[in-house]
């Protein structure tokens, strides 16, 4: 069972609720959190995981031999990404504009193109008190962080409750992180940019067909226009969790919620109680 | 012509609040949103939209299956994961065309993507020029740098001293397309572990870039010990703090009723902001002798 964490805005709170979430049920099921916002992972400053083995994600970009090559400019006519460019005596690759899809390799007509690794992050994988957790981290200066996000899905385990850290947003890398989800839980906040930034989450969920719950966080001075679009959306609100000074300090010096305010996982066991019912009642839907 | 644009790593440590106050500041600024999947700036300065333009972005892949043998070449070489049992995947497709060029039955064609929009509008404070990327879309880097092209045309045109954009979260591609070529990015940080874990990262990538960074450390009281931790890891760095700003209900509150700070109220925090603005505008003028 996969259960994601987005959000669209950022700083809503994904990562208290990912690892407060992993936290609470790892001591009754088998837990595996898998951080996919590979461009800031921080699940690890809160978990402090025990890293038991690291691999590089790498892409294959073209390399030209150019004792093969006839310059016929085959290759740089199929790039979509305009990553390569044919000279009369040269050709020239962009390995950052690469998005390692092969069609130069396999198209060329004289196999003058090989393929070598360009390195551009790192997947690792460890365990926390109990919990498994794997990791991605893209290199500083990168542009592509799916290709990572999709090496540390590869790691979900099939046994077990996997909940995924994703980036904020909407687009490509959170799509990569939330395709596969049995259910996405929405972290927003009760402003103006919170709820702006749900609709578009919401809108992201339902084109990848995942049901969805929303936790509202630093609730308080709310004028209640997150629950009022939740309900005429048929989207159930989960969790609450206020604005508090010491549940922010807690965050600020990398401590769980559920450690350091351990009331707050009987919270965290009934939002994954209702995350069951959800899915179950999906699984119902589909087989009728 | 200035650029400024404001970046944190992190998401959600005040950019968007930071730069609608500045807008009001400036006096005279074109505004852009670089966060194109998640754009907010515009709750702030309602702006009125003058133009609105589609953006073509990439392509995809589309099987006609009634002329299909199921050969599955295309399914063997997709290394995108893209097509399965025949179909394509919109949301995995990256476009790249092989499987077009492959199919032994010349059943794919590559469609053009209709990848979002992109306007430009007039606000009370000066032009913003935005942006919504479709749903679950690629190519948000792109969609940045149609922005920001656009926003640098309008002020050469008009004479704008400067252009100040709210950058999206993370160090991927729409902040690489935000961040190059800038002046100045000032990156807004809080005294959280990972608010700090993910600066280090961002400061990074303007390295990496040729970039000048600032730091502005926000709601700096919530953790006094880590925001002492930043102040001397900038000046390892030698990269300047230039503004401390205090944890103030004025933000939230300003934001709910849809006004930027410095319009919301006029002492504290919207002070302290002023104070910032002016410093960033200092940077700026010696950034550009």
């Amino acid at each position: 069972m996969i259960i994601s964490v987005a959000s669209g805005k950022g700083g809503t709170g994904k990562t208290l609720v990912a690892t407060s979430l992993a936290l609470s049920l790892k001591d009754r099921y088998r837990v595996q959190l898998l951080d996919c916002d590979v461009e800031e992972p921080d699940d690890h400053i809160f978990l402090r995981p025990v890293i038991t083995h690291k691999e590089v994600v790498s892409i294959p970009v073209p390399r030209v031999d150019e004792t093969r090559c006839t310059y016929c400019g085959r290759c740089a006519e199929v790039c979509a990404y305009h990553a390569i460019a044919v000279l009369p005596k040269n050709v020239l690759v962009f390995p950052q504009l690469c998005h390692g899809c092969g069609a130069c390799s396999y198209l060329c007509p004289e196999r003058a193109i090989l393929e070598e690794a360009r390195e551009i992050g790192v997947v690792e994988t460890g365990h926390s008190n109990g919990l498994h957790f794997a990791q991605g981290r893209l290199i500083v200066g990168e542009a592509m962080p799916t290709p990572v996000i999709r090496r540390v899905k590869e790691k979900a385990s099939a046994e077990g409750i996997v909940v995924i850290d994703v980036s904020p947003g909407t687009s490509c890398p959170v799509v990569q992180a939330v395709r596969g989800s049995d259910c996405c839980l929405l972290v927003t906040e009760p402003t103006p940019f919170g709820l702006s930034d749900l609709v578009l989450a919401v809108d992201m969920v339902r084109e990848l067909k995942i049901p969805c719950a929303v936790i509202i966080n630093r609730a308080g001075r709310a004028d209640g226009r997150v629950e009022e679009y939740c309900q005429k959306e048929n989207i159930p609100v989960l969790l609450s969790i206020p604005l508090d000074m010491e549940i922010a300090r807690l965050y600020s010096r990398g401590v769980p919620l559920v450690e350091g305010m351990p009331h707050w996982r009987e919270s965290f066991l009934r939002l994954f109680d209702h995350v069951l019912e959800i899915i179950n009642e999906r699984s119902r839907g589909l087989k009728r | 012509m200035r650029e400024v644009v404001v970046l944190s790593g992190k998401g959600g440590t005040g950019k968007t609040s930071i730069v609608g106050s500045f807008a009001v500041l400036a006096k005279g600024a074109v505004l852009t949103d670089c966060d194109v999947d998640a754009a907010d700036l515009h709750l702030l300065l309602k702006p009125a939209i003058r133009q609105e333009h589609e953006f073509w972005g990439g392509q995809v892949a589309v099987i006609d299956e009634s002329k299909c043998t199921k050969c599955g070449l295309c399914q063997d070489l997709c290394r995108f994961g893209a097509i399965r049992e025949f179909k394509v995947d919109r949301t995995s497709c990256e476009g790249c065309g092989l499987c077009f060029h492959v199919c032994p039955e010349n059943t794919i064609i590559m469609k053009d993507n209709l990848a979002g929009h992109w306007f430009i509008s007039d606000t009370r404070y000066g032009p913003l020029v935005h942006a919504r990327l479709g749903t679950a879309q690629e190519n948000s880097g792109k969609l940045v740098a149609m922005v920001r092209q656009n926003a640098k045309a309008i002020a050469q045109e008009y004479g704008f001293d400067y252009i100040i954009s709210d950058g999206p979260p993370g160090i991927g591609c729409p902040v690489i397309s935000s961040l190059s070529g800038s002046n100045l990015a000032l990156l807004v940080t809080e005294p959280t572990l990972p608010g700090m874990h993910d600066l280090d990262r961002i400061l990074g990538v303007c390295r990496h870039f040729g970039i000048p960074a600032s730091v502005c450390i926000n709601k700096y009281d919530l953790n006094e010990e880590n925001t002492r931790q930043i102040e001397d890891f900038c000046q390892r760095q030698g990269i300047e703090v230039i503004s401390k700003l205090p944890f103030d209900n004025a933000v939230t509150e300003a934001l709910v009723q849809g006004l930027p700070v410095v319009e919301y109220c006029k002492d504290g925090i919207a002070r302290d902001i002023e104070m910032l603005w002016q410093r960033v505008s200092a940077v700026l003028a010696g950034a550009c002798k």
